[in-house]
């Protein structure tokens, strides 16, 4: 897998993105705002962070810059693209996903472990998780409430968008469980073609037992894995 | 629109004496004029100067074998941590700014120690803090609280640094003048290291970052002042205002430029802004500055040159360019798309010369200006109300009742609580290099290659993998009631927290947070506490690497009590060696390390402790004694058990004494979200007799730690232990949900669910 991590003025979870993906042994490099084009990557990771210092709305700016256009011809192309946290506001921002990322109901900022349940799992982020398995992935985020309006909400639940959501320890999907007042608990989506999503948690940062978990990389595994697959389906 | 004639009434509000202001005339062969006035009064502050404590602090050690740039010589100290690899750190205060401004004055404080780190062409990778307000049971206390928490969630966060530690403590003292002191950690390779010096006779001045507003004006003169009830309107003006998205770009591309040959020196634009970096990088250099004002972007109309100079606009640097390598400056910020401006030219006359469309609006020497302050030597007079603090006696400690509830007290108290209310706020993630979050004694941080500057991505060295701990310790009521003691206290408690993570010290930098410096019995404090500081530190080989001194903490019911904020960082050999404070399994045994109660001590460890604040509002008696050679030798022991394996937790006793730290040992492992691991202990002191139960369980007798290893291992311990004379009691077992202590006298029980509701909620259930 051949990743490009696109790196707007004020991300700060670039490195981490692609360290993450050498460290299941893939490529990774960075791509500045500025570029035209993703050049050959396989896949796209859109990191964390406050581009363009979130003014005027989470990734409201990062959206119009020169790499987003190649970004959106990529995944129209069918290419994979996973966003993380601002990552995630910036899809949302870019029309690329469905709802918007709205302040936490805390009104603060949270940085700590939740635990995700994957909810579908046939997308190139899913596939590879076991049947009950919870991630344990850190969040660190002020403006991470998934919300949608009521026909999107279910828009998006009809075509099983919905890839992860926040769950208590035992997988229960409680109030307490749910960081930041996201509707349904949701975490992340995909969007229908689901060659597209985006989640809050940080899957980089939960690389390596180091760092208190490595469940993170289950998901960019699953990418490698799918993306393997492909590669090897259209060769044949 | 014309200067302001200079009367003494204008001498006196720019903080300047009659004394001085006579040196100044002898400085220049003149009057001065209104900028230079200005220019003098932010130059000349204690804030900038040092002048009350310069020479107090020459007693600091600051060299060691690791050193590589020692305090005084730029902006932050250099440790060596091997392998070609160092560390700069320092910690700084921003506490008259919060008192106004709790957002913007701690976010900027944040920001302002950030720019010091990369300065010296250091990645910052780690923030940690150290945070004291009044009673949480004030509406205002809590708004100040909330201010400054938000406010360095703000800055931290948007900047990318993770805030990985930190200490917060509530006093009535510290109402009205809390204490916002921001620590942050960069690192970077020997031959990166960036100094502060104009060199270069003929190079260009360049000036890079956002435009220079009015916001912060002259915050160095206000910082160098006592707070008044008219401080919060009239200085509003005097507080900065921060832009995180500003200072990450500007740090990378300043780390970019560094990379190149294009820079001779670069200073930040901190206190007293475009006038502290011009003089001190001229003064450092031997060299003069001429400086063209109007060349400096200005984001408000009709500034005039004495706003210019006192500015403390953020986020702005001073780079003296190599000239012929101008272009790799308008490079690399126009690729960030950040302001730059050629500001000036390194001369040989050795004078700060600043002129404003060609006409000289300034001109004085800059040696003099930076270097050549006054200093004082203030009177210090022993404080009367010691007298009381040393007759208190232990007969006069009321008779324990209710331990049970005693506990639960102390773990619901603030000073003690639970600080997650706090860090949650903070990215701790970030940068994927903290191997121990807040939460446990101490900090640990991984040093990997994209902690460099140039380490990241396309580097293709290897990097050695460090692990750096690091604490910010001071307990401000043993200060208050004993300065000389509880300052070496500050320092063995950072140095303690260090050894329970498996960490040796390195280095220190300070933070003295004290009162008026012209009243003697502060001054006093502050002598004592001084002379405690360095002792510490030399002791534990962890010279200071520099710091900051805030003067005039005080409001108008009074002073603070007296707080020197101690940093310590600490190298762990290998990631086998990383501990942390909870208890792991069931089963495992539970040993005492070091003197249960220090028989010496009067008060057997009670003088000063949390316990008699909590219980019987008593704030006296002296606070228990401190062996730095004990101590030392404790941590070293302690040390060389987790390094040859086998200790599964290690958490000192401090504030709440024994009891708390095993409560906290048992319900401090918190696992994610609503989710925590409380796993209970059976504990049996009837080894020590007929002890007092108050001292027993709740004295705070120093150079204590809990540790916990398997039974096989617990043997190895103790027979260790006993070779090195270090004394070691086995306790208890670590099973069960409850927390149960049997004494010679009593049987005492706490359910843990319990135990962690009072003491994780504790503060959030405040701040609602």
């Amino acid at each position: 897998m051949k990743v490009a991590v696109i790196q707007f003025p004020g991300s700060n979870s670039d490195q981490d993105a692609v360290n993450g993906v050498r460290v299941i042994g893939h490529d990774a490099r960075l791509l500045w705002h500025k570029e035209e084009s993703v050049g050959d990557a396989d896949a796209v990771i859109i990191p964390g962070g406050f581009s363009y210092g979130d003014y005027l709305r989470c990734g409201a700016i990062a959206r119009f810059s020169p790499v987003m256009q190649a970004v959106k011809t990529f995944a129209a192309d069918g290419g994979v693209v996973l966003g993380i946290c601002n990552g995630f506001q910036v899809l949302c921002e870019a029309g690329l996903l469905p709802g918007a990322l709205v302040r936490n109901r805390s009104l603060q900022f949270r940085s700590e472990q939740v635990f995700l349940k994957t909810v579908a799992k046939d997308t190139p982020f899913t596939g590879g998780v076991e049947e009950g398995q919870l991630l344990r992935v850190p969040i660190a985020h002020g403006e991470g409430c998934y919300f949608a309006d009521e026909e999107t909400l279910a828009s998006i639940k009809s075509n099983n968008q919905i890839l992860w959501q926040y769950v208590s320890a035992d997988g229960e999907l409680t109030d307490d469980a749910n960081p930041n007042g996201s509707l349904d608990n949701i975490a992340g989506i995909c969007n229908r073609e689901r060659n597209v999503a985006g989640l809050m948690p940080h899957p980089e940062r939960a690389c390596q037992e180091i760092v208190g978990s490595a469940d993170g990389r289950a998901i960019l595994e699953s990418m490698a894995a799918w993306l393997d697959k492909k590669t090897q389906a259209d060769a044949a | 629109m014309s200067d302001p004639a200079i009367t003494p009434e204008l001498i006196d509000q720019h903080g300047i004496t009659p004394e001085e202001y006579e040196q100044i005339k002898v400085i220049l062969g003149r009057e001065p004029n209104y900028t230079e006035l200005g220019i003098f009064s932010v130059m000349w502050s204690e804030h900038c100067s040092y002048k009350n404590t310069r020479k107090l602090l020459k007693g600091f050690p600051t060299k060691s074998e690791k050193v590589l740039i020692p305090a005084g010589e730029e902006n932050a100290g250099v440790i060596d941590i091997g392998d070609g690899l160092a560390v700069a750190f320092k910690i700084e205060s921003h506490n008259h700014p919060s008192a106004v401004e709790p957002f913007q004055g701690a976010a900027t404080g944040v920001g302002g120690i950030i720019r010091d780190i990369f300065t010296m062409g250091a990645r910052p990778v780690a923030a940690i803090n150290s945070l004291r307000f009044g009673s949480l049971d004030s509406a205002e206390v809590r708004r100040l609280f909330r201010g400054v928490v938000a406010g360095i969630s703000h800055y931290g966060n948007c900047f990318g640094i993770p805030t990985i530690a930190g200490e917060v403590y509530f006093d009535p003292s510290y109402e009205g003048n809390p204490l916002v002191n921001a620590f942050a950690l960069g690192v970077l390779r020997h031959d990166q290291i960036a100094r502060g010096a104009a060199k270069g006779v003929g190079n260009p001045v360049f000036y890079v970052g956002p435009a220079t507003g009015r916001d912060g004006l002259a915050g160095a003169a206000f910082a160098s002042q006592d707070l008044t009830e008219e401080s919060a309107d009239q200085q509003r003006g005097a507080v900065q205002v921060g832009d995180p998205f500003m200072e990450k770009l500007c740090m990378e591309a300043c780390l970019e430029l560094l990379a190149t040959d294009a820079v001779a020196g670069i200073q930040d634009m901190g206190a007293a802004g475009l006038t502290c970096s011009t003089c001190e990088t001229a003064a450092r250099g031997g060299t003069g500055i001429e400086l063209r004002l109007d060349q400096v972007p200005q984001r408000a109309a009709n500034m005039t040159p004495y706003e210019l100079m006192l500015s403390e606009s953020q986020e702005r640097m001073l780079i003296i360019v190599n000239k012929g390598h101008e272009e790799e400056v308008r490079r690399i910020f126009d690729k960030w798309d950040l302001p730059w401006a050629e500001v000036g030219t390194v001369t040989d006359t050795g004078r700060m010369v600043v002129t404003n469309h060609g006409e000289v609006v300034a001109d004085m020497p800059a040696a003099k200006l930076a270097d050549d302050a006054p200093l004082y030597d203030r009177e210090s007079k022993e404080p009367a109300y010691l007298a009381a603090v040393r007759a208190f006696k232990l007969e006069q400690v009321p008779d324990l009742k209710e331990p049970e509830q005693v506990l639960k007290n102390l773990l619901a108290w603030p000073s003690i609580a639970s600080k997650n209310w706090v860090y949650r706020q903070y990215d701790h993630t970030v940068r994927n290099g903290t191997a121990v979050f807040p939460g446990s004694d101490a900090a640990v941080l991984r040093i990997k290659a994209d902690s460099l500057p140039g380490g990241g991505v396309d580097a293709d060295e290897t990097v050695p993998e460090k692990y750096l701990a690091m604490s910010c310790d001071c307990n401000g009521t043993y200060v208050y009631l004993d300065p000389y003691e509880g300052a070496k206290i500050a320092v063995a408690e950072a140095a303690r927290n260090l050894a329970c993570s498996g960490a040796e010290p390195l280095g220190t930098t300070d933070n003295l947070n004290f009162g008026n410096p012209h009243n003697p019995e502060l001054f006093w404090q502050l002598k004592e506490a001084v002379r405690g500081l360095a002792e510490g530190c030399t002791v534990f080989n962890a010279p200071v690497t520099g710091g900051n001194v805030s003067l005039y903490n005080q409001n108008p019911n009074g002073a603070i009590d007296p707080t020197p904020t101690v940093a310590m960082v600490g190298l762990i050999e290998k990631p086998e060696d990383i501990t942390t404070q909870w208890f792991k399994d069931e089963g495992d045994e539970i040993l005492l390390i070091g003197a249960a109660i220090d028989e010496a001590d009067p008060l057997l460890g009670l003088g000063g402790s949390a316990y008699l604040q909590t219980a019987y509002d008593l704030k006296t008696g002296t606070p228990p004694r401190c062996d730095l050679a004990k101590e030392k030798q404790i941590h070293t022991t302690v040390r060389s058990f987790i390094q040859a394996g086998g200790v599964k937790s290690a958490h000192d006793c401090s504030e709440g004494g024994l009891a708390v730290a095993l409560a906290e040992s048992c319900i401090s492992n918190h696992v994610g979200r609503e989710t925590d691991k409380l796993l209970g202990a059976e504990i049996d002191l009837s080894a020590f007799g007929d002890a007092r139960l108050d001292a027993l369980l709740f004295g705070e007798t120093q150079g204590r730690i809990v540790l916990t290893a398997s039974g096989v291992d617990a043997v190895k311990i103790e027979e260790r232990a006993k070779i090195l004379e270090v004394p070691v009691v086995r306790i208890g077992k670590v099973g069960g949900d409850k927390l149960t202590i049997k004494t010679a006298g009593a049987e005492l029980s706490w359910d843990l669910a319990e135990l962690h509701d009072l003491w994780f909620n504790a503060i959030a259930n405040k701040m609602k």
